[in-house]
């Protein structure tokens, strides 16, 4: 036993050197349990996120007003589909299997990301998904290419590429609707009101009340904290809304010089009350997500069948 | 109507239609690998139709563009065949209607590329190379689903079974069909007829699937007379241009 112990004090001050020299840890080194099991929550709810966020873009696919404009989107909710691919992959690299993080998932112990449980409402909707919810997400996701675990950092370098794409489509999509007609523009703006604290709140609650926010920062799961993401996206997104036309709901100019913008307070009450399952579509995306699954099993059981049979044959 | 100009829409409105319908089930696949490869089908699907609409409104030479003929045609003025609108109602349901479409493209369109048109042989090798690959993917759908588990087997069976009479209709001349042919233009349909069945007869035997028994011959749509799904699709799909008109999006 004392050798055993002594042997994984040695381990873990091996992983904690690699830590600070900044050296991945990779699948096969060891690692503390802890560590293990907070990138399995962080990876599993990033894929999740992914798969999730296809629904409120789904539900406008069909009704896409131009064939660039249906193209564009299919292709969007086609690469995130990829994004929750090599997630789920990553994930899968700590020992866990698809099927347990679906499982968690429909059984409410895995979360996604909290913003998908808003509603799509209008087309202007598939423009700030994109410019404002996968531009909070790149904020995030950017810092996150140095994470420390290696399978995730290099998921994440791969995924902001494509997510940078998004943004850049997302904001076309805005742009076009405030060259247009009044409707169009009010739209713009109807769209810009519900998605702003939604998008701010994907940062996650202010660094004093995060749970999971001082052994992440340690490991360097999480390279930046909550807040200070949060003001990076605030003051990167007001002059590109000042640029459409927009005017973004309840902020102020803190500092005239640099030109530096605070928001005005987060309602926290409400983004518990989504987060813990009671927001406008919580239950419509798990639904959605669980049908799909169930629908599919019968699928999934005569492909291992039949290419079993067509293998041994 | 122009018979070129009938003869590109019948062809993008089956693209058009077809990739629609898988629209419709993206992120609802039974796992992750084959939402993907939904997706890329549809994805091709629409891709092709685009390109053949633009070109379409050229020929049509109103000043209306592509997307006009797409968003503001109404469900008399297109020309897909009846078994594209047919509903996703499972999965079997779904890639019994692909195997279908895509061993009718795959024929059809290798006919098209010794057309006389330019611009038709041009798309048609492009998009051959696309459904090739449909192709392949649907047919080894076929065998999953036709040689796999018995409810697979029973389910792939309605399916054919119900979409079986669309079939006829794709290989039925309409008036454009016919110059086209003639003129060295369009494809011959007795041909593509020969290969589709042939394929069919051989994909269906690997997955122990049997062709239907009769000729029901069900279906206009290239004389613009279509199911009930079609109108739905297309209000839907058409749904934001025709309230908002002024919008250019």
């Amino acid at each position: 036993m004392l050798t055993k112990e002594l042997s994984e004090d040695q381990l873990l001050a091996e992983f904690d050197l690699k830590i600070a020299s900044d050296i991945k840890i990779e699948p096969r080194d060891w690692m503390p349990e802890e560590y293990r099991n907070q990138l399995i929550r962080q990876i599993s709810q990033h894929a999740h996120s992914e798969i999730i966020g296809m629904q409120p873009e789904g539900n406008w696919l069909n009704r896409a007003p131009s064939l660039r404009s249906k193209k564009i989107l299919m292709a969007k909710i086609q690469d995130e589909a990829g994004h929750g691919l090599y997630l789920y992959s990553a994930a899968e690299t700590l020992g866990i299997s698809r099927e347990q993080m679906i499982a968690a998932l429909h059984a409410g112990k895995a979360k996604y990301a909290s913003v998908f449980n808003y509603p799509s409402l209008n087309w202007a909707d598939m423009g700030a998904i994109g410019w404002l919810v996968d531009g909070a997400a790149i904020t995030n996701q950017v810092s996150l290419q140095r994470t420390s675990y290696g399978p995730y950092a290099r998921a994440m370098v791969r995924i902001c590429k494509e997510e940078s794409f998004h943004q850049r489509q997302g904001y076309e999509i805005m742009w076009r609707m405030m060259q247009g007609t009044e409707d169009q523009k009010r739209m713009a703006q109807d769209a810009l009101n519900r998605w702003w604290y939604p998008a701010l709140m994907m940062f996650g609650p202010h660094d004093a009340d995060s749970a999971h926010s001082s052994k992440s920062m340690k490991w360097k799961i999480k390279r930046e904290s909550n807040d200070h993401l949060r003001a990076k996206f605030v003051n990167k997104s007001i002059p590109q809304a000042e640029l459409l036309g927009l005017k973004v709901p309840d902020v102020k100019l803190i500092d005239e010089a640099s030109g530096i913008y605070e928001h005005t307070a987060i309602n926290w009450e409400e983004f518990w009350t989504v987060v813990n399952g009671n927001g406008p579509c919580n239950k419509q995306r798990i639904e959605h997500h669980i049908k799909a699954h169930e629908d599919g099993e019968w699928v999934r059981k005569t492909a291992i069948a039949a290419d079993l049979k067509h293998h041994t044959n | 109507m122009d018979f070129k100009l009938k003869y590109y829409l019948q062809i993008a409105d089956n693209a058009l239609i077809l990739s629609h319908r898988l629209g419709e089930v993206v992120s609802r696949g039974p796992y992750l690998e084959e939402d993907i490869a939904n997706t890329n089908v549809a994805l091709d699907l629409i891709g092709m139709a685009e390109s053949i609409y633009e070109q379409a409104a050229l020929l049509e030479d109103k000043g209306r563009t592509g997307d006009d003929l797409v968003y503001r045609r109404a469900e008399h003025q297109y020309f897909n065949a009846n078994l594209v609108e047919q509903p996703n109602k499972d999965f079997a349901y779904i890639l019994v209607r692909q195997f279908l479409m895509d061993a009718f493209h795959v024929y059809f369109l290798t006919e098209l590329t010794k057309s006389k048109d330019e611009f038709l042989a041009a798309v048609a090798i492009k998009s051959l190379k696309e459904v090739t690959y449909h192709l392949r993917r649907s047919s080894e759908w076929m065998i999953r689903l036709g040689d796999g588990t018995a409810e697979a087997s029973e389910r792939t069976k309605i399916a054919i079974r119900n979409l079986w009479k669309f079939k006829f209709e794709l290989f039925t001349e309409s008036e454009a069909d016919l110059i086209m042919k003639e003129r060295g233009e369009g494809v011959d349909l007795k041909v593509v007829e020969k290969m589709w069945r042939q394929k069919v007869r051989e994909i269906f035997f690997i997955a122990q699937l049997e062709i239907p028994e009769g000729e029901f011959i069900v279906g206009q749509g290239k004389s613009g007379n279509h199911t009930e799904y079609l109108g739905k699709i297309l209000a839907e799909m058409q749904f934001l241009p025709t309230h908002y008109p002024d919008a250019v999006w």
